[in-house]
């Protein structure tokens, strides 16, 4: 595998593959020293033009679990603030020689536009509302992990919250369904998108009814500014419909499990502390996400010179 | 070898590991994934027969993110390493099936220091083919068999199979 930009160039026998693979990261992070020396020599640069905590210090953690070297890009403080274009900047980049970028851009399509200007692998940490792949290989590990169960078919996914602008979601639907599970999508009807018919999911505008049949519930954040765009009345009706409360909670089956990408919203999407949920992953979530980025660049860079 | 060697080979090693530690106080088996696993439980079920008084501990190490050799041949995502218990002090015999080039076993004792600092380390094969690239000795051997380079060596619990470049079996 030369990139990870999107779960459908990744495939089912790829998540597959990384699925698997996480599970020998995740001994290698149980182990006094979590540290070995798979990628000494090679390079890995995160390149964020969006914020981000736990993305970027996930991907750097893990690069340096495998003994590879880590360069941060931070926006802020780089010649983007002087006018160097994007390109300029990857080919800067490049010839210091980095063996693969991890990008996030709040433009769809970055990832696969830079890789026309680089030999190095491209990760896709998040391109505008398009992807978010290792997110979902994520939460496919942590789900398959908590319920104990290598195969999720027929298990009932529910996401709530704002589908229309989540790239979370578009991974996680992709990558659900490749593993067998039914997808539920709970959101009002101005955050969901237009080809909404197209998707492989069922669509319903009350959460309160699809709880009892729900095994996973995903919460998504609610972005404060799609409520300055009109799409949402007001916070405090979004939080009554679609926010998860200690009512809703006790409608889940008892082995029902609740998922968060990060950054929670308190008092918006989330109305209960997360430690009060009884089988509350978003901890798990963060845990794993080092193990996950590790297996992602294991895959990248490993086998490089085979190809 | 034949499947009723491989046993002797196993029963005789146990012994020698037994007798070499004087007692299995403090030792500890780690099978190498995956070839070794299977020999390390086997021997591990032997001792106890020998020394009923003792519990041996048997963990397994999968050495592949510590090879000198990723990116220059393809990389089969391993199995997962489990070590039963703490390492440090203890004397650990790593057990593996085939002993070739050395590079598995140097792999193998890096990985283990992840895990603690034993106070020695042996190493135990059920084959030494020899054509070794690294100062490395086994200090159990099931049997010296002299191969080519381009043989394959297969082990099994029915026996060992040398195939040739020519493909015959012996």
């Amino acid at each position: 595998m030369k990139h990870l930009r999107s779960i459908s160039e990744l495939g089912s026998e790829g998540l597959h593959r990384i699925l698997q693979l996480t599970e020998n990261m995740a001994e290698i992070n149980s182990r006094p020293v979590p540290k070995v020396p798979a990628l000494r020599g090679k390079t890995v640069v995160s390149l964020f033009f969006e914020d981000s905590t736990r993305t970027r210090l996930s991907f750097e953690t893990a690069a340096k679990r495998l003994s590879a070297e880590t360069m941060t890009f931070s926006v802020s403080t780089s010649s983007v603030n002087k006018g160097e274009s994007l390109r300029d900047t990857i080919e800067t980049i490049t010839d210091m020689g980095v063996h693969a970028f991890v990008v996030r851009h709040k433009s769809v399509g970055v990832p696969w536009q830079i890789a026309q200007w680089t030999n190095a692998s491209i990760v896709n940490a998040g391109d505008g509302a398009h992807q978010h792949p290792t997110q979902a290989l994520v939460d496919c590990y942590t789900v398959r992990e908590a319920l104990g169960t290598k195969d999720l078919s027929g298990i009932h996914l529910t996401i709530v919250g704002d589908i229309k602008h989540s790239r979370v979601a578009r991974s996680n639907i992709q990558a659900f369904s490749m593993l067998g599970a039914k997808i539920t999508l709970v959101a009002p009807p101005t955050l969901l998108p237009v080809n909404v018919d197209h998707w492989p999911v069922t669509v319903s505008n009350d959460l309160d009814s699809v709880l009892d049949k729900t095994d996973v519930l995903y919460m998504l954040r609610l972005q404060s500014e799609r409520m300055a765009q009109g799409l949402v009345p007001s916070l405090h009706e979004y939080s009554t419909r679609f926010g998860l409360d200690d009512e809703r909670v006790a409608k889940l089956p008892s082995r029902s499990v609740v998922m968060h990408p990060g950054p929670m919203n308190r008092g918006v999407e989330m109305l209960i502390d997360p430690s009060e949920i009884p089988n509350s992953l978003i901890h798990r979530q963060v845990t794993n996400g080092v193990s996950v980025r590790m297996a992602v660049l294991f895959d990248l860079l490993s086998a490089e010179e085979l190809s | 070898m034949s499947g009723p060697d491989i046993a002797r080979a196993i029963s005789r090693i146990a012994h020698e590991i037994v007798e070499r530690n004087h007692g299995i106080e403090h030792v500890v088996l780690v099978g190498l994934q995956r070839g070794g696993t299977w020999i390390a439980d086997a021997l591990g079920e032997r001792i106890s027969s020998i020394e009923p008084s003792f519990a041996i501990p048997v963990g397994s190490l999968d050495p592949t993110m510590h090879r000198d050799d990723i990116g220059l041949r393809p990389v089969v995502a391993g199995s997962v390493s489990h070590i039963p218990c703490d390492i440090t002090g203890a004397t650990v015999v790593l057990v593996d099936d085939v002993l070739y080039t050395g590079r598995t076993v140097r792999a193998a004792l890096e990985g283990l220091n992840n895990f603690g600092r034993p106070r020695a380390v042996q190493l135990a094969v059920l084959v030494d083919r020899g054509h070794r690239e690294l100062p490395i000795r086994p200090d159990y051997v099931g049997k010296n068999l002299p191969t080519q380079t381009t043989d394959e060596v297969d082990v099994s619990i029915d026996g060992v199979i040398v195939t040739s470049i020519t493909g015959n079996q012996s």
